[in-house]
């Protein structure tokens, strides 16, 4: 115990007391009914930690430090193979899927994408139809990806020759905003039909945006959500962040996102 | 929900500092989350409550620190502890600003416990 005591910090208060403990479990250390009498007696005045073979050790650790120490491997894994990593994430329904299918008409980078949903492979299949490079990850009741788990796709993924490795989360704008999995920047989605308050409900998502696209924009008309109202808000938490208004049915809006992507791949800036 | 795979991860880390110091007992684990670490409290609470039952940390009890937001101005150089979500310097109105806390899950401290022989 005594070797512990050198990597361990007890409590301030204590320190004289602990230390006055330790001379007596040395002297003592074979007549374990004669020290116990003697911790008793202390312990009715003070709880010392040391007395009581109690010990604080101050740590100071990241929670999620293994997740972290693994996406750093997936960043590094990517950068061997001069790929660029987006983690793309939003509420379920908001075009995440859509934009991937349909950006292909846009730009010439050759991606790749690794998705995550609770249950089937639908995403996976919608993309492989278009010819994009898919690889289904099913979480089963877990609501969010991890860096595990991408590490766990990147096998099934042949990375020769992309540019871009897309990693479409869980659709979920709350727990998918903790983990790191590995990419390089994070896009945002929020879908006009969601509303325009969505930011400020889920700030912590949107906090961690590198970029955030207003999708189904073409549909503006006919909902009141305010752009301004959304870039207002972003800018509170995000100052630098930009907003790109996006929607399938618009080429342009389509270019802006290839666009964004061009200038955000790692090297371009 | 993902409280519970943060429980996980959190309970093993436990694990590994208990066998490193050859404790057999955790009674407290001092935790700090930031206010924009994306974890609510009260789900951790709950699941950290439900999974300690099986291992080390049977008897430990949770003590959460909750953090505010802290930001640095880089236009006017105050450092302000935040109440609300947001990133703006309540001195200056500025959106230049650094956050220096309020954003990370962090374990802080354990006490623990060794049986006398």
């Amino acid at each position: 115990m005594c070797k512990d005591c050198g990597c361990s910090l007890t409590r301030h208060d204590h320190d004289h007391l602990g230390a006055h403990a330790h001379s007596h479990e040395h002297s003592h250390e074979h007549s374990h009914d004669h020290s116990h009498t003697h911790e008793h007696s202390h312990q009715e005045l003070h709880t010392n930690p040391q007395l009581n073979d109690k010990k604080t050790l101050s740590v100071i650790h990241k929670i999620l430090d293994k997740n972290d120490i693994e996406a750093g491997h997936n960043r590094a894994h990517f950068e061997t193979h001069n790929i660029t990593a987006f983690n793309i994430m939003s509420s379920p329904g908001s075009g995440k899927t859509t934009l991937l299918e349909n950006l292909k008409e846009y730009t010439q980078l050759n991606y790749a994408v690794i998705e995550g949903d609770l249950e089937t492979s639908r995403d996976a299949d919608r993309l492989l139809a278009k010819g994009i490079t898919a690889y289904q990850i099913q979480t089963g009741s877990a609501c969010h990806l991890d860096a595990f788990m991408v590490h766990g796709a990147l096998h099934h993924l042949p990375l020769e020759g992309l540019d871009i490795c897309f990693v479409e989360n869980v659709g979920n704008l709350v727990c998918p905003a903790s983990y790191d999995v590995g990419t390089h920047k994070n896009i945002v989605l929020l879908s006009v039909p969601e509303g325009d308050d969505k930011i400020e409900k889920y700030p912590v998502m949107f906090r961690r945006a590198d970029v955030v696209f207003i999708t189904k924009c073409d549909l503006l008309p006919y909902f009141d959500f305010k752009l301004d109202e959304a870039k207002a808000q972003l800018k509170k938490l995000n100052p630098t962040t930009q907003i790109i208004e996006v929607s399938i049915k618009d080429g342009d809006s389509m270019q802006a996102v290839a666009a964004w992507l061009k200038d955000n791949i790692r090297g371009a800036q | 929900m993902h409280e519970y795979s943060i429980v996980s991860a959190l309970i093993e880390q436990c694990e590994q500092h208990a066998q490193a110091n050859h404790a057999d007992k955790i009674t407290r684990v001092d935790i700090k989350l930031g206010v924009m670490s994306g974890v609510e409290p009260s789900l951790l609470q709950t699941a950290f409550d439900t999974f300690k039952l099986d291992g080390i940390c049977k008897e430990a009890l949770l003590n959460m620190q909750i953090q505010p937001l802290v930001i640095l101005c880089q236009d006017c150089q105050s450092e302000s502890v935040l109440s609300e979500r947001t990133i703006v310097c309540p001195a200056c109105q500025s959106y230049r600003t650094r956050v220096l806390d309020g954003e990370d899950m962090l374990l802080m401290q354990l006490e623990m416990e060794q049986d006398e022989d």
